[in-house]
């Protein structure tokens, strides 16, 4: 700390910001986590304070399992996501060790290609990939998403792969090779043990990436039951009556749960990798 | 290296030249249409609503993207400071940008909401307003309600982003600048700023770009309206494309997103590569 701050001082400078972030960036859970908590009678009697809990109840999660698709919903997105980021983690760790290490023709292109390619918007590609995807037969499988993906997290995480892998020194898989390694077995024994930190946060942005992705998921997988949690929630929760805001919220918390989660674990990892990708490339 | 390229060339490059075709034929969604030059990309250009399309883009980029940096600049300066609990309020503050956009938004929906808004409860019950406010259903209004969201999910990028930047500062460098008798203006004038520079001009770039390009959090909150007052490229590039099954036509609204996003792009890639 820069000189000695009073209590007086560190409260305007630090804890008032700090207060105002926090009751910003956080309202909008806390206002979801109320609802889905609410039962629906006290959510219309405007007696009572809405910012707080008069009778807690499970009903709006009960509801959701027992009469809506969500626990199909689920099981689409944990089967897509999990698919998805093992392949782009394994396209990403190719890419990103020969970014890193090989010298071929091309290997610079390669290099701006790749960055390039990691700014692409879906939007821009969503109208001619559904026709790609009609024409393969994809539509409404989970390969139309295992496979559109990885397109947007490849990119990515072989950046922040070959990042991982510049850390390392080259003598070391250069001495396995002297000794009778194969160049991917270098890889895969010296080089993937090395960079787990980079290879937990390239599979935690992988993952958080696929869960939440919603204008593909929207368009390729949205018929009966096979919709993904954010597209299942906004497209099937949302009724005409007024009675369905408990449980949209219930599922929005329940979907946002698990990266919630995943998050706190990891988030060491998780900011380091982010910041590593957009401060140090 | 062989699958990655694979997969990025039938379901990124093959789709974006596709599109290009697309956009210059009169393609409805079922039947591949006939080349008809570029008479979409004309038609678009007297088209009043993609005139206001265009407009809202812009707005919804260019206004958001000042308050993201300055918002997180101010989240990363108080997150810097040594103090309790400093791991889980960084989880915690990060949540806006990492959990599922579709689903948070759905939260603001509610409290947008006409009838359930907890705002207009309680400006009401603070005497300010006499009616709820229609936050989304009134034209003047609805811009900045979607505005106000997207900020809201940005901060956290801009505020780890900077975080991350304002760490490289050594210490000592603020000690010695206050030994020497700057003040706490000073130093932030002439050390923070310098050196956070650069993190902030990639972390504003990549969300003009995202922001610009953005899709979901219109589509959930307004689908455009109300009078196509928040539609953006992307929402009314899936409206023609999709929901009118012009597809043609839609692909040449998502293409003129392209020069524009190109040039954040070249600055950005410029940027990175200039030493």
């Amino acid at each position: 700390m820069v000189g000695s701050r009073t209590l007086g001082k560190r409260v305007l400078g630090i804890y008032l910001p700090l207060a105002f972030f926090i009751v910003f960036l956080l309202f909008p859970f806390y206002w979801m986590s109320l609802v889905s908590l609410k039962p629906t009678n006290d959510l219309f009697d405007l007696k009572y304070n809405p910012f707080w809990l008069q009778t807690f109840t499970l009903e709006n999660y009960l509801y959701l399992f027992q009469n809506t698709a969500f626990p199909e919903w689920l099981k689409n997105t944990l089967i897509v996501s999990v698919v998805s980021t093992v392949v782009s983690l394994a396209c990403s760790i190719l890419i990103g060790y020969a970014l890193a290490r090989l010298r071929f023709p091309g290997s610079n292109f390669l290099g701006v290609g790749i960055f390039l390619a990691y700014l692409v918007p879906p939007t821009l590609l969503f109208l001619p990939l559904s026709q790609v995807i009609v024409k393969l037969n994809l539509y409404n499988t989970y390969w139309a998403l295992i496979l559109t993906y990885p397109t947007q997290l490849i990119p990515f995480a072989s950046w922040l792969l070959m990042g991982y892998f510049r850390t390392i020194p080259k003598e070391i898989e250069e001495c396995a090779m002297a000794d009778g390694c194969t160049r991917m077995e270098a890889l895969v024994k010296i080089i993937l043990p090395l960079s787990t930190p980079g290879l937990i946060s390239a599979g935690i942005f992988c993952f958080t990436l696929c869960w939440n992705e919603f204008l593909y998921a929207l368009i390729f997988m949205s018929s009966g039951t096979m919709k993904t949690i954010p597209v299942g929630t906004v497209s099937d929760l949302i009724k005409a009556d007024t009675l369905f805001w408990g449980s949209l919220m219930a599922s929005a918390v329940l979907g946002s749960f698990p990266i919630a989660l995943l998050y706190s674990f990891f988030v060491k990892y998780y900011v380091s990798g982010l910041t590593a990708g957009a401060v140090k490339r | 290296m062989l699958p990655g390229a694979l997969l990025l060339m039938v379901f990124m490059a093959y789709p974006f030249f596709l599109g290009i075709w697309l956009s210059l034929t009169d393609s409805v969604i079922g039947a591949m249409g006939d080349f008809i030059g570029f008479r979409n990309f004309v038609d678009l250009l007297d088209d009043s609503i993609f005139h206001q399309t265009a407009r809202n883009t812009l707005i919804y980029a260019m206004v958001t993207v000042p308050f993201k940096a300055v918002l997180g600049l101010g989240l990363a300066m108080v997150l810097s400071n040594r103090m309790r609990f400093s791991n889980p309020i960084r989880a915690a503050v990060m949540m806006p940008w990492i959990v599922p956009t579709a689903l948070s938004t759905l939260g603001w929906f509610m409290i947008f909401d006409p009838v359930f808004s907890p705002i207009s409860w309680l400006l009401k019950s603070l005497g300010v307003i006499k009616q709820n406010i229609n936050f989304l259903g009134d034209p003047n209004l609805a811009i900045s309600s979607v505005c106000l969201v997207n900020i809201w999910r940005g901060v956290p990028f801009f505020g780890i982003t900077i975080l991350a930047g304002l760490q490289a500062v050594p210490h000592e460098l603020h000690e010695a600048a206050a030994i020497d008798g700057a003040n706490a203006w000073h130093r932030f004038l002439h050390i923070t700023i310098p050196t956070i520079r650069g993190v902030v001009l990639i972390a504003g770039l990549l969300s003009i770009i995202w922001t610009f390009a953005d899709f979901q959090l219109i589509y959930i909150l307004t689908k455009g309206g109300p009078a196509n007052t928040t539609h953006i490229f992307g929402t009314y590039a899936f409206q023609i494309g999709l929901s009118a099954t012009d597809i043609g036509q839609g692909a040449a609204i998502a293409l003129y997103m392209f020069p524009i996003l190109s040039v954040f792009a070249i600055l950005l890639l410029m940027y990175l590569r200039r030493d």
